[in-house]
């Protein structure tokens, strides 16, 4: 799985190196916002963690064994930008100090292990494992088959980048320069091992990991749902609240359909007007209104003049319209007040 | 790291899965004390400055990825065999660590490549009457040289450069100060979680009265691997603890000192001609 240096092209090498910036990029910033001073030895534990999971050999059924890569366990516990960047660092320890996977071909490494891997992972996780209890069974099977996924999603990338090889890099005489297999050797050849052994390897180590957690650690398995992964959980449970904010802004003037008059929410013009009379002694159980307004009420009306008086601005000639405005003014200055508040609190949180 | 590595031989040692987690630690914690015994020697490569020894040896590796001509290669192996006599680096040394490691992995997969690519043929397998084309055989050749020369370089860097100094180099080279210190600290937590793992291993199988089942191995594995993952976020904590004690508020800081002198500027300066020579003769 890790490509040594002089199986792919500079310019293969290159372009991995392009498509994988911006996703390292993209973690860094997931990973500094959500984990701030944690971040450093949180992937640096984790990196090693990866390296040496990758060192233990498991037996396989047949004799045989083989290594997992670990993109499957820490894209479940951390979530998958962390898992990018902790592979990432960890395939970079291994190129430059242990030889193994090369230094230009780092890239193409980390685009199938860390990026590939860890999204593959995580997002079969996800859809396998919803809803499902923390201690649930279907939890270690969505496990299990997010690794077997996720390697094998790897691998057969790895094994495009080799099959492309040949087709696009050739001397005259028609000499591969780089790995020689063309895609209808590379593919089956890669995956012939990977769908039986190293996706089996990294099955069970993914898969007995979480089922070992349940039993001994589950609150490493919240983690990523409870803790890491807080602000984007909050961006979706915030977004269905804005559509039903957006909702109900639209059926605001259903208002104007409401017949009679609100409780205790009357002008000192009402107590003049006879259907309103009517009206507030209808509210108020046959009970007739004073004859005029309460002094304290006439008294202190004048101090404030509502910019939108009923939900009805002077400039709007349309109610319904007018609804909806008002709906859409008096929801902005909520939200501006709110932002403000969170800003301030924000700062005395410092530092995380 | 069943793959092409510079302690490769940790994973053909044969036994229990526990002895060969042993023996790939050893071999790892050797290959460490090694490189930075042999980084003290005087030799050419250890009087560079670093910064200038890494631009140079990437160079030569680029350039052996870019050559399109087996000689090319030859010589640029041939110019890291010279280096490594003249760093005080034994050729046993590169044949254990690199080149063998390189034709058991790359050799596997270069052999097929002489009967699969097509192409003229000039001599056939006398049994099995399989044809060996002259491009199979070319296109292994650069698949080995690649690989050989590629690997023969980045031992020689890791042999002759304190892995520090490696780090320090990268970040003068305008590598982000975060990425630099994430590989200085990774580095050390493998040695600490490999040591880890090992003393779970070896007090397992103390326990142990015979050699395991293959489910009971593989749940042993799992479990190990799942105590190490949660030691791992517990010595995470604890790191960062004590990191914020010490006045780490997210801005790292590195000091590098490293001086370059004329004979730095003489060796950088043909490094980094072969990548540009070999580009002008493709162009």
């Amino acid at each position: 799985m890790h490509i040594p240096d002089g199986y792919l092209s500079p310019a293969t090498c290159a372009l991995a190196y392009a498509v994988a910036l911006p996703f390292w990029l993209l973690a860094y910033r997931h990973a500094k916002r959500l984990l701030h001073t944690r971040m450093v030895p949180l992937f640096a534990v984790f990196s090693a963690f990866s390296f040496v999971i990758m060192m233990f050999n498991l037996p396989l059924p047949g004799g045989t064994s083989g290594h997992a890569v670990g993109m499957g366990i820490i894209s479940i516990v951390l979530g998958p930008w962390a898992s990018i960047v902790a592979i990432s660092v960890a395939l970079l320890i291994q190129a430059l100090f242990f030889g193994d996977g090369g230094i230009t071909s780092f890239g193409a490494n980390s685009l199938n292990m860390a990026i590939v891997g860890s999204l593959v992972a995580w997002a079969s996780y996800q859809l396998l494992a919803a809803g499902a209890a923390l201690q649930s069974r279907r939890r270690v099977l969505a496990a299990a088959v997010a690794g077997y996924l996720a390697i094998n999603a790897a691998a057969l990338l790895a094994a495009i980048e080799f099959g492309l090889q040949p087709l696009l890099f050739h001397d005259a005489a028609g000499t591969p320069l780089y790995a020689p297999y063309p895609l209808s050797v590379a593919v089956p050849a890669m995956m012939l091992g990977h769908l039986s052994f190293a996706g089996l390897a990294e099955l069970l180590i993914t898969g007995g990991l979480v089922a070992y957690l349940q039993r001994a650690h589950p609150e490493l398995l919240s983690l990523q749902a409870s803790r890491i992964s807080v602000p984007s959980a909050a961006v979706r449970t915030t977004r269905k609240l804005w559509y039903g904010l957006a909702a109900l802004m639209i059926l605001s003037p259903l208002g104007l359909l409401a017949a009679g008059t609100a409780w205790g929410e009357w002008g000192v013009e009402d107590f003049a007007n006879a259907d309103s009379r009517q009206q507030m002694a209808l509210a108020s159980g046959q009970i007739a209104p004073p004859a005029a307004a309460p002094e304290g009420l006439a008294r202190l009306a004048s101090l404030w003049s509502a910019p939108f008086p009923d939900y009805a601005p002077a400039f709007v000639h349309s109610a319904n319209f007018g609804y909806v405005l008002s709906a859409l003014f008096g929801a902005g200055l909520i939200l501006l007040a709110l932002l403000l508040l969170s800003r301030l609190g924000g700062k005395q949180g410092q530092p995380e | 790291m069943s793959e092409q590595s510079f302690i490769a031989g940790g994973h053909r040692h044969g036994g229990h899965f526990a002895e060969r987690l042993v023996h790939g630690l050893q071999q790892a914690l050797e290959h460490s004390l090694d490189a930075e015994a042999i980084s003290k020697q005087r030799g050419l490569l250890q009087g560079l400055d670093p910064r200038i020894k890494l631009l140079a040896l990437l160079s030569l590796m680029i350039s052996g990825i870019l050559a399109s001509q087996l000689v090319t290669l030859l010589l640029l192996f041939g110019l890291a065999v010279l280096l490594a006599l003249l760093s005080q680096v034994s050729l046993r040394r590169l044949y254990r660590q690199a080149w063998l490691s390189v034709l058991l992995f790359s050799g596997v997969i270069a052999v097929p490549a002489l009967f699969l690519v097509p192409g003229d043929i000039p001599f056939r397998l006398p049994l099995l009457h399989w044809g060996i084309s002259l491009q199979g055989l070319r296109s292994a050749a650069f698949l080995l040289g690649r690989a050989e020369t590629s690997a023969s370089y980045a031992l020689l860097l890791m042999l002759t450069t304190p892995w520090m100094h490696v780090l320090k180099a990268m970040r003068s080279l305008g590598v982000p100060v975060l990425l630099v210190a994430l590989l200085g600290m990774t580095h050390r937590y493998i040695f600490v979680l490999l040591q880890t793992a090992s003393q779970m291993f070896e007090a397992r199988r103390s326990r142990m009265l015979a050699p395991p089942s293959g489910r009971l191995a593989r749940q042993v594995v799992a479990a190990s691997s799942g105590v190490l993952l949660s030691k791992a976020f517990l010595l995470s904590s604890e790191v960062h603890l004590a990191m914020v004690s010490r006045g780490y508020r997210g801005d790292i800081y590195l000091l590098h000192s490293f001086r370059t002198r004329r004979r730095d500027w003489c060796a950088l300066l043909p490094a980094l001609c072969v990548p540009l020579l070999i580009l002008w003769k493709h162009a």
